[in-house]
């Protein structure tokens, strides 16, 4: 993985220094309130309802065990022993202390890890497909390009001070792990017809109170012209991006209301004056970058092939685990594996500090020391041999990390909601909680199949609902909570946005009428093999509607 | 000064050091309980809290400094606002990474 040189390090500890300076100021009231607010937003720090918050990047979704420790250390030390992670692959600390900050940051820097652009209205960090590097089906690895991205836009002076905030991200396969048409700029690594590589570019996608998928504007970007392309993207969202309304400032407002075609030519204009300029990658430089995320070297280890099979065979818990939590790797005697953060009735995205710990000492001690932080809220283990599968299984059990559920319906989703974040308007996590365990029994999910909800706690979206195949909002009507409900979204390369079924529902009222969708999905289904989104599609939302709601029109 | 009867407000803010979530006492101090907050049941006892909450917000002890709506229960003061109920009594949830870890294993 990526390691920071002696630039990377001199500019982390450049801005601990001078962040730790601000928080001194602060505290000793040298500096107010108003003028300290985008400082500590500059360094992902923010203020929620019971405490500050820290939203530390993991620039596309990577770690190794030191730096998850470091994590575990921190959730210990200066927090309540626990951290969250988020849609962002990033991870949220609850509790930290303003006065406990600059140490904090200082920690993180020794493992090469900042909260820098976290916050405010920049270039985000990265995300990447949680996959990359490990996946059977990758053209190439997104990683490289989005630590390109990461080294190019941290603070760069021409896009600090954006309309608004900028979300990239980048996948390397046709199946798209990483909701690139949800993105501000979405990029999919490709190979052209003489095998060289490049991207498909995607712009104007987004979530929040509009939901609009990506536009692509182009098919192939050679690889040489991805800084000198986003940066003619930015410039003409800089420029154009409305900065007079806060809720109309996101590129995909600027693309809908301008129009692709128009978009695009303005951006092809500003790019034939960049192109050939200092911007243009050149080949040693992505081949050294490349070099940082060379695969680990996997011996063979054809040996457990035969050893799955038996052990699946003997452990029906273990085989249940295999089926749901673990995928195809490229190397045929490896496998990548999903350490669910979705325990049947838990707090999705949250992991305690000894399973951090838990987490890196399995990394190093059957993963090659990667780890991967997932977009749905889970840890990756991207390199296990077959032929380790089954102690990891084992050691995951004894610390509560084996819930056999990734891309099922407790699988879910879920923002901090209005338990923590200050934007809330409604509870997310007790709401993903009721309907995990409605739904917790093995046999029910595994009946019900592939199923994503994903639940937000205001419009923000931070949640996903809107590409939810069952999406959930909350918000506040007459002082209470209330869930809107919409179906058929999808953040993957089919993606779609979801339509909301009709009124709201109250908290009692919610999971019954999330297992009255489900019910009505089993009785249409053409079987097994036909899972709910494809089911939707075929059906649309008539037959949904009308279990959810006809029988109380029929009652009036 | 005449006051007319309004609906009990209390000052709330969230500490600078910490951003824990405070309450300002009848002594003026601020208070990690709601139940301890001095209750205004008039106006000028609500101008009277928001002064106080300007100057501490000077002073660099608070932050984010709202005056917000009771009602006076027997168990002590509840707003009106879920929001406020969840900064008053803390998260809904069972947010211990010990008991997530229960769930966990039991399932």
């Amino acid at each position: 993985m990526y390691r920071y040189d002696e630039f990377d390090h001199a500019f982390v500890e450049a801005r601990v220094n001078q962040f730790s300076d601000q928080v001194a100021r602060r505290l000793s009231g040298e500096i107010s309130e108003d003028a300290f607010k985008p400082l500590r937003l500059m360094n992902g720090v923010y203020l929620q309802l019971h405490a500050y918050m820290l939203r530390v990047a993991i620039p596309y979704g990577t770690l190794n065990s030191r730096q998850m420790r470091k994590l575990a250390h921190i959730a210990r030390t200066y927090d309540r022993g626990y951290g969250h992670f988020t849609t962002r692959q990033n991870i949220q600390y609850n509790w930290p202390a303003l006065s406990d900050m600059p140490a904090i940051l200082k920690e993180l820097a020794e493992v090469e890890m900042h909260a820098i652009q976290t916050s405010g209205n920049c270039i985000r960090n990265v995300t990447a497909d949680h996959f990359a590097g490990a996946a059977a089906d990758e053209i190439a690895d997104p990683r490289p390009y989005a630590e390109i991205l990461r080294q190019w836009s941290s603070v760069h002076p021409e896009f600090s001070f954006l309309p608004r905030k900028f979300k990239i991200a980048v996948t390397g396969s046709e199946r798209d792990r990483a909701a690139i048409q949800v993105h501000d700029i979405g990029l999919q690594l490709k190979k052209n017809d003489q095998g060289e590589l490049g991207f498909a570019v995607w712009i104007g996608g987004g979530q929040g109170r509009t939901p609009i998928l990506a536009k692509k504007i182009r098919d192939f970007l050679p690889e040489a012209d991805l800084l000198s392309y986003t940066t003619a993207i930015m410039r003409v969202y800089n420029l154009h991006g409305r900065r007079d309304n806060k809720y109309k400032a996101r590129i995909k407002i600027l693309v809908h209301e301008t129009g692709v075609e128009q978009l695009s030519a303005e951006i092809e204009a500003e790019w034939a004056h960049l192109k050939d300029g200092e911007l243009k990658l050149p080949g040693a430089d992505i081949a050294a970058i490349n070099a940082y995320f060379a695969p680990p070297a996997l011996a063979p280890r054809a040996e457990g092939w035969g050893e799955l099979a038996a052990w699946k065979k003997s452990d029906p818990g273990f085989a249940e685990w295999v089926g749901r939590n673990v995928a195809p790797h490229r190397h045929p005697d490896y496998a990548m594996v999903t350490i669910s953060l979705k325990p049947i009735g838990g707090i999705p995205g949250d992991a305690s500090a000894d399973q951090m710990d838990a987490v890196a000492r399995l990394a190093e001690e059957f993963a090659h020391d990667e780890i991967r932080v997932t977009h749905e809220q889970n840890l990756v283990l991207p390199h296990v041999a077959l032929a380790d599968l089954e102690p990891l299984y084992r050691a995951l059990l004894t610390d509560g990390l084996a819930t056999a559920n990734a891309g099922l319906i407790t699988d879910i989703i879920a923002c901090p909601g209005l338990d923590y974040c200050a934007l809330a308007n409604a509870r997310s996590i007790p709401v993903a909680q009721e309907i995990s365990n409605r739904f917790g029994d093995p046999k029910r999910q595994a009946e019900i199949g592939d199923l994503k909800i994903k639940i937000s706690g205001c419009i923000n979206a931070c949640g996903h609902h809107h590409v939810g195949h069952i999406g959930i909002l909350g918000v506040e009507k007459k002082g209470a909570e209330l869930y809107q409900i919409s179906l058929g979204g999808s953040g993957d390369e089919h993606a779609s946005i979801g339509q909301i079924t009709g009124r709201g529902f109250e908290p009692g009222e919610l999971t019954d009428a999330i297992e009255t969708i489900v019910d009505t999905y089993l009785a249409n289904r053409t079987g097994a093999a036909e899972t709910f989104i494809e089911c939707y599609r075929r059906i649309g939302a008539g037959p949904f509607k009308a279990a959810l709601y006809n029988s109380e029109s029929e009652a009036a | 000064m005449k006051t007319t009867q309004t609906k009990t407000k209390v000052l709330t803010a969230n500490r600078l050091t910490d951003g824990i979530s405070v309450w300002l006492g009848a002594s003026g101090e601020w208070t990690t309980s709601l139940k301890d907050a001095f209750l205004a049941r008039h106006e000028d006892a609500v101008a009277a809290i928001e002064a106080a909450g300007q100057t501490a917000l000077a002073d660099n002890r608070v932050v984010d400094v709202n005056v917000i709506e009771i009602e006076e229960t027997e168990s002590g003061p509840r707003p009106y606002r879920l929001r406020e109920r969840i900064r008053a009594d803390g998260p809904t949830i069972d947010y211990a990474p010990a008991s997530a870890a229960r769930v966990s294993q039991a399932a």
